[in-house]
């Protein structure tokens, strides 16, 4: 457990190497569906005698309404709690006497259940994951031992962590309406209210065949797969169609701006701007312009403000089209001790003027498409992240099938495409900006 | 640091992610070049590029007295710049072919990471020699380097479970290194120079004093031919390491609360553990893990976070690096709480160190270290970093095929015997961060 935050980061940074795509992984894909709407996609690699084997419900913060955030995330604790097979706490004790490894994660798209096993494992998979998907078990008592849980994980990484209530604020100043204003781990107040029953109608309403897709990747060929996955889903009935999300975010008309002010060291600022999501053409010159601004030390960011003007401990930003809903790109920089935030937020802007004003080099095109493209194979070694990358290419609704225009669509991007995407979004009245403001112990003693 | 922090609020991940499973571990090759350095090799195919990761015993624990952060800032320094290359032109070049050149400070030893595809290993294996022999100290690269490491030593402070941690090695290392902060401390960073970081080069990268493991789409052949082309002229040097003075177990309970306004107390209990080479390393290794070290199935996590609800993260780990690490409980939870929780971890520590654990327990524990074993080699950069492990601690490539045997082998009675020897549920130290006037007395009895 101790080290949650590291291998967060790992993940999300293979995300993004990942979100480049592979020809050669697209070959290796398949896809099927049982009687009952579940969908199956096998991914073979043959590298090791091992499998990763995931679940993925289309489901998370989206679909929450107000008042009861976190009902995602809480789900996917009680789904540890308990099964019509398995009781509190059997499902890690089987998997780890089976010398897998396993966990579950959710977002604002989708909620995800894994083991990593060796590949004669496939079953231990099949029987408890097809267990928790029909048979959950909600006990009263555990439902609230494992809010407590959760209220907890919510202090360790937001409510003591000064960035992350900054990422937290410039969410819910960024979004008026669409639930992405929502942290997926719920509102503290929101926590204190779910009951039983909210979960209850959760897991009814979305743990569905219907809605849901395995994902296995690895050792394994469709032909060995999917006898077994019907074995054991297949009598799960279907499901109702789960409700449809449509909030449409209204245009944002005017820059927005919130400060948290709290003890903390050091100013940090955190600025997104909107942006199209998945399956938009202007995604591939977007994925350019964030390797050439923060791909690396040469990146533009990190050599201006970190190299070069020495104002900022550390600078980036990030593009990340993989969502159902509206997209934001997102900048941030963490300023040096006694320099202003203004000066440095000031300075992320120059950087985007001179993309909008004097576009990009032809190296620095070629160099950010090499960037992807080598990121791209390095990604293929993990089959977790194999099939980590379809499931979230799944739930933003654009299936495995969008890997086969990716690359080439990098490929084909040119030098004035990046220039116009610059200039297109990297708009003042589309941009929302987090800045934390630190306040020293003993301001804030005086102030009481 | 902080990359891709709105990812982090995006996508939360409940517990420990490892990856993979059980894979037939083929054997890695190991050699050694003509100028002492070691060198292990696992051919992987699959994908076309290489990981490489270099580790020079050149940590922290070997910082002179009063020069804490000199490996730290040594190590840092590779990478900007070289009596050849700028280090503009170093990012420049590795990120052009979508690679990754870095360096790092460590605790016992520094290290330095390639990774290339196939086709660029030349260049690869060009820029990562350079580096490591030719740095070139540039007076104002080394003000950048400092200026950096004072910015990240303040940041530190909003990390309650890093001042936890750093007050912990405090007290418990007493005059042995293992209490500093490998990044040093605002005082002694000032005092480093180029003199200072230059001699500390001199002293300790040389390819004797260093392990590089290679793994990934690059032959022995060829590998051979890349290590003559660009370390083929690196010095060997005989090197005498500082001896430093054992840490001595604490003799009494130690309680240091440091006040700080955040909503959880972060708590660390422990006292001194064993060095990895210690023979009894393998049984606290199972006994560890039935303790806290198993994820969510050990005993802190089931009565802590599962039964009372009073915790997202509790485990107990040994460090065991070349010299004895610690042995430590770390959790967090509210403030209120905070007592509670401490007292529940004593118990769990009085309780297997007087009960012992069952039959059961200790099957479980070897079918799961046994079985998720092979899941350490499933990718360039894991196997990359557990070559490295057993080549520091003399494993021996047969490394491999014994642990499975070595953990079959052990018994409740050595499980137990160890967990008598090593936790001491009296002579303690506990660091809780947090609010002190939330977090009341706390009842140790």
């Amino acid at each position: 457990m101790k080290n949650i935050r590291p291998i967060i980061l790992t993940l999300i940074i293979s995300l993004s190497l990942y979100g480049q795509s592979s020809a050669s992984l697209l070959g290796d894909v398949k896809v099927d569906y049982l009687k009952n709407g579940l969908k199956v996609i096998t991914i073979e690699d043959h590298k090791d005698p091992v499998i990763s084997f995931q679940v993925w419900y289309g489901v998370g913060g989206i679909n929450e309404v107000t008042g009861k955030t976190g009902l995602a995330h809480l789900t996917e604790h009680m789904m540890f709690k308990g099964s019509k097979k398995y009781a509190k706490g059997e499902v890690s004790r089987t998997v780890a006497r089976h010398g897998g490894t396993e966990n579950a994660f959710t977002s604002q798209d989708y909620t995800a259940y894994f083991q990593n096993f060796a590949k004669e494992k496939l079953e231990i998979s099949l029987d408890l994951e097809s267990d928790r998907m029909a048979n959950l078990v909600v006990d009263p008592e555990e439902f609230l031992l494992e809010r407590d849980v959760v209220m907890e994980e919510r202090r360790q990484r937001t409510d003591d962590d000064p960035t992350s209530s900054v990422v937290e604020a410039m969410y819910a100043a960024a979004f008026n309406i669409h639930p992405y204003r929502n942290p997926v781990i719920g509102w503290m107040t929101d926590l204190e209210n779910l009951s039983r029953e909210d979960l209850l109608g959760w897991y009814k309403t979305y743990y569905q065949p219907n809605n849901a897709t395995i994902i296995v990747a690895g050792d394994i060929t469709r032909d060995e797969l999917l006898p077994s996955v019907r074995k054991y889903f297949g009598s799960i009935p279907k499901g109702s169609e789960p409700p449809a999300m449509n909030i449409v975010e209204p245009e944002q008309k005017g820059e927005r701006r919130v400060w948290v002010k709290r003890e903390a060291q050091l100013p940090f600022v955190f600025a997104g701007y909107k942006v199209p999501s998945i399956g938009n053409s202007d995604e591939y010159p977007l994925e350019v312009l964030a390797n050439i601004l923060s791909k690396g030390r040469s990146s533009r960011l990190h050599r201006a403000l970190v190299y070069d003007r020495q104002i900022a401990v550390y600078a980036g930003g990030s593009y990340d089209g993989i969502s159902s809903g509206p997209g934001l790109f997102y900048f941030y920089a963490g300023a040096k001790p006694a320099v202003k935030i203004e000066e440095v937020e000031g300075a992320l802007y120059e950087e985007l003027e001179k993309i909008k004003e004097g576009g990009i080099s032809k190296e620095e095109l070629e160099k950010a498409k090499n960037q992807v493209e080598a990121s791209f194979i390095m990604g293929q070694d993990s089959i977790f992240y194999q099939a980590m990358m379809l499931g979230r290419l799944e739930a933003a609704g654009v299936g495995h099938e969008y890997l086969e225009a990716y690359l080439e669509g990098i490929r084909s991007v040119k030098m004035a495409d990046v220039k116009r995407v610059a200039e297109k979004y990297f708009i003042k009245d589309k941009r929302t900006v987090g800045i934390l403001v630190p306040e020293r112990k003993a301001e804030r003693k005086e102030k009481k | 640091m902080n990359k891709n922090i709105a990812l982090i609020a995006a996508v939360i991940i409940s517990l420990l992610a490892a990856s993979s499973a059980p894979a037939a571990i083929r054997k890695p090759e190991r050699f050694i070049t003509k100028n002492g350095m070691t060198v292990l090799l696992l051919e992987r195919k699959a994908l076309p590029f290489i990981t490489v990761s270099v580790s020079v015993r050149a940590g922290s624990v070997f910082d002179p007295e009063g020069l804490s952060g000199l490996g730290n800032i040594t190590a840092d320094l590779l990478t900007e710049g070289t009596k050849s290359r700028s280090a503009k032109e170093i990012s420049e070049e590795i990120d052009f072919v979508g690679g990754s050149l870095g360096s790092t400070g460590g605790i016992d030893y520094a290290s330095a990471s390639l990774k290339v595809l196939s086709r660029d290993s030349d260049k690869g294996f060009e820029l990562l020699s350079d580096i490591l022999i030719n740095p070139a100290f540039d007076g104002k690269e080394i003000e950048r380097a400092r200026s950096q490491i004072r910015a990240g030593i303040i940041s530190k402070e909003d990390d309650p479970s890093t001042v936890a941690a750093e007050a912990f090695n405090k007290i418990l290392f007493g005059s042995h290194p293992y209490a500093l902060p490998a990044d040093g401390s605002l005082e002694t960073i000032d005092r480093i120079n180029r003199k200072s970081i230059s001699d500390f080069h001199g002293k300790y990268y040389h390819p004797n004093n260093t392990i590089m493991a290679v793994v990934g789409d690059i032959s022995k052949n060829e590998l051979e031919k890349l290590l003559s082309r660009h370390f083929g002229k690196w010095k060997k040097k005989d090197i005498s390491y500082p001896g430093n003075p054992e840490a001595r177990r604490l003799d009494e309970k130690r309680i240091e609360i440091i006040d700080k306004d955040i909503t959880q107390a972060n708590v660390q209990l422990g006292h001194l553990g064993i060095r990895r080479e210690d023979p009894d390393f393998y049984a606290a290794y199972v006994m560890n893990y039935i303790l806290g070290g198993g994820g969510f199935v050990s005993r802190l996590m089931t009565e802590i976070r599962d039964n009372r609800g009073l915790v997202y993260s509790v485990y107990s780990y040994f460090n065991p690096l070349k010299d004895p690490g610690p042995f430590k409980v770390g959790l967090q939870t509210k403030n209120g709480s905070a007592s509670e929780a401490i007292k529940e971890s004593l118990s769990q520590i009085k309780a297997i160190r007087e009960k012992g654990v069952s039959e059961k327990e200790l099957q479980d524990a070897k079918d799961y270290l046994i079985g998720s074993f092979p899941l350490k080699f499933t990718t360039n950069s894991k196997i990359a970093s557990y070559l490295t492990y057993m080549e520091i601690y003399n494993l021996g490539l047969d490394y491999l095929d014994r642990f499975p045997k070595i953990i079959e082998a052990l018994t409740v009675d050595d499980v137990n015997e160890v967990a008598g020897k090593l936790l001491d549920p009296e002579n303690y130290l506990l660091v809780v961060v947090g609010n002190k006037e939330k977090i009341g007395e706390i009842d140790l009895k």
